[in-house]
């Protein structure tokens, strides 16, 4: 029994909580629901405990660090997260349907990670730069963010379909939180993602300038990531001094999220000093 | 292009818009938040949308003193008063937390300056260091010059370990500063710990290799098959052992091209028989029984040498840094009273019933009116189950 193992039976359990979601959702009976809860809860806990059996295994190998270095261990970490702040959300909200707008992007996660023949889960000895405490703030900070926006994009998707059908002719979207409150939770989602990627781009900020010599160089990365901060700044602006609300607010939170998978993922396409989330 | 006049004309710019757009809208915030007395208007609780109704059968002055500890516990400002028939107990808490935006958009104000700061007094340049030698100045790009140094940074030794895999493990310099020709300052440097000294950041950047210059011979004897081994300086003759003449080391080479055939890294060196002829030898450090054959009763090769490595170091100087940081610090501080800290308003009004009472609970908040609701929810929960010995 190794983290790798324990990770891998992870991705199950969250593709097995996604599914339960979908059908509570669809066929709107409590049990489907609460089974639902509950894988997701065992998921999170055998997430967690993956990431740290990592850790110490990392110890054994002689180049202990934290699993926040590289792709898939990002990836996993993203997956726990979102989860985490998810069946927060599920039991401040009392509303599982969001359950199956969120739960699937924590499956396709740590499938991604897992299954990609391409993304390494070996334990690999890590680089000078990255050893230092700063690693730890840094990446989880930038991930509780990344999961905060990811979740506003489920809630803004939910939100866009609620809202063709003024009518409430749908019977599946007449199970969804009303419009209100889905603007409501976006709104809130993107508080909380904007205050961990602030903190997230700060700590970021702070280690460079300890480690190479500039608080902000604008490699793609930085810049990116700053692009993004200005689009959800532009949307909490938006709202707060020009009172847009509801479908502009979802639009403008799903180009965040574009925004957000850009400075993830595709900055590793391009050169510079941050790299260290590529294959 | 994010030194150039223009990049930094823009930074002033955003400055000066936030500058004027908070001036603006802050006499009116500033007005609200320092009212001594706040005002409380019975009828906008009254119409409000999630207020909470129960009723007491206890009577009205029992129940304003029951509440008003309560009250006062969870909120800064409380305020009973006598109505027609009953009480009013109004409350409020963080009515300064209005100022908070203010306090994000200084602190974006501080990250402009510091970076303009920055920009104007600060530099960034790189210098490389072979180990042991010393140098007074850096070179710095964009636009390229010369910085020099008030004091000498002198590299002591550089020094690379790597992991089984092949993959760096750790790069590390030890430096001197040297001032006036004296030590004043020693540090080993490694990625992220730099040395700091007198408003200059040293970091450890990069690394290559230099052409060792101290190389340990061996002289095989033909006769007697004895090896010796010496140590030999590039450019300083040695003796050659059993009288054989002397040995000088000449030159170092990447890729040495013997009669056209590339052999990888070699030295070059003269010998010089005791009778005056003197020979050419080439020394491959990649096949140490290259000079076997050639004449005399020495044989010269090379038996181990040094690495000799430069240490590719970061210069910078930033005195913004510190309003940076403060903008920093402020940016999190602004950004979390901002979004979930609100000015929250509670009205509970107690009247008369008959014998009984009846209460209704009403609050309001400028921000994430949601929890205000559950918040007034739960209060009235507890406002239920209050009996009168919970004033301890």
């Amino acid at each position: 029994m190794n983290s790798s193992l324990v990770l891998s039976i992870t991705t199950f359990i969250y593709g097995f909580a996604a599914i339960l979601y979908i059908a509570f959702w669809i066929f709107k009976k409590p049990l489907l629901g609460r089974l639902a809860t509950w894988t997701a809860i065992i998921g999170a806990v055998c997430n967690l405990a993956g990431l740290i059996m990592r850790w110490v295994e990392s110890y054994s190998l002689g180049f202990a660090h934290a699993p926040l270095s590289n792709l898939y261990e990002s990836m996993v970490f993203f997956s726990l997260t979102i989860t985490i702040v998810y069946l927060v959300i599920e039991r401040k909200y009392k509303n599982r349907v969001i359950g199956a707008f969120t739960t699937p992007i924590a499956f396709l996660a740590m499938a991604y990670a897992s299954l990609n023949p391409n993304i390494s889960d070996r334990i690999q000895p890590i680089l000078p730069a990255l050893k230092s405490n700063w690693l730890i703030a840094h990446v989880m900070t930038c991930f509780v963010g990344y999961s905060a926006f990811a979740i506003a994009f489920g809630i803004s998707c939910m939100y866009l379909f609620k809202q063709k059908d003024t009518e409430g002719k749908s019977s599946l979207l007449a199970h969804f939180p009303n419009a209100r409150v889905l603007d409501e939770l976006n709104h809130q989602m993107i508080m909380f993602g904007f205050l961990f990627l602030t903190i997230g781009i700060i700590t970021g900020s702070v280690w460079a300038n300890s480690a190479w010599g500039r608080y902000w160089g604008w490699d793609p990365k930085e810049t990116w990531s700053l692009i993004t901060w200005f689009i959800y700044a532009t949307v909490l602006h938006a709202r707060m001094m020009r009172g847009w609300s509801g479908k502009r607010i979802a639009y403008l939170s799903i180009l965040g999220f574009i925004a957000v998978l850009f400075t993830y993922f595709g900055v590793n396409y391009l050169p510079g000093l941050h790299s260290y989330g590529s294959l | 292009m994010y030194h150039s006049y223009w990049f930094q004309m823009l930074i002033v710019l955003l400055t000066l818009n936030i500058v004027v757009c908070s001036i603006d809208r802050l006499s009116t915030t500033w007005k609200i938040v320092s009212i001594k007395k706040p005002p409380f208007i019975l009828s906008r609780f009254k119409n409000n949308g999630d207020n909470e109704y129960f009723v007491d059968s206890r009577s009205a002055e029992q129940l304003k003193d029951i509440y008003e500890p309560f009250v006062s516990k969870g909120f800064g400002y409380i305020r009973t008063e006598q109505t027609d028939n009953g009480y009013s107990i109004f409350a409020e808490k963080w009515r300064w937390t209005r100022m908070g935006v203010y306090g994000v958009h200084l602190s974006i104000i501080l990250l402009l300056i510091g970076a303009l700061i920055g920009s104007f007094f600060g530099f960034d340049g790189y210098v490389n260091i072979p180990e042991g030698e010393v140098v007074n100045s850096i070179t710095i790009h964009n636009p390229e010059r010369t910085q020099s140094l008030d004091f000498g940074i002198k590299c002591e030794d550089f020094n690379v370990t790597f992991y089984d895999s092949g993959t760096p493990k750790e790069f590390r310099s030890s430096l001197t500063i040297i001032e006036q020709g004296k030590p004043v300052y020693k540090k080993d440097i490694v990625v992220n710990d730099p040395l700091r000294y007198k408003g200059i950041n040293i970091f450890q950047s990069s690394y290559g290799p230099l052409p060792p210059n101290e190389v340990t011979l061996n002289f095989t004897s033909k006769k007697t098959g004895e090896v010796y081994k010496k140590k030999a300086l590039v450019g300083q003759p040695i003796d050659v052992p059993e009288d054989g003449g002397k040995f000088i080391l000449k030159d170092y080479f990447n890729s040495y091209k013997f009669r056209g055939q590339p052999i990888g890294e070699a030295f070059t060196g003269i010998l010089t028989h005791k009778d005056g002829s003197s020979a050419g030898i080439v020394l491959s450090l990649r096949f140490p029984d290259f000079n076997r054959m050639q004449k005399g009763d020495m044989v010269v090769s090379v038996a181990e040498y040094a690495q000799r490595y430069y240490t590719g170091l970061q210069v910078t100087k930033d005195p913004g840094v510190w309003f940076v940081y403060s903008g920093f610090i402020l940016l999190i501080v602004g950004c979390y009273i901002t979004f979930f800290m609100s000015h929250q308003r509670l009205c509970i009004n107690i009247e008369k019933k008959g014998k009984k009472c009846s209460v209704m609970v009403s609050g309001t908040a400028n921000k994430n009116k949601f929890g205000m609701q559950n918040k007034i929810k739960r209060i009235s929960e507890k406002l239920i189950d209050l009996k009168q010995s919970s004033l301890t």
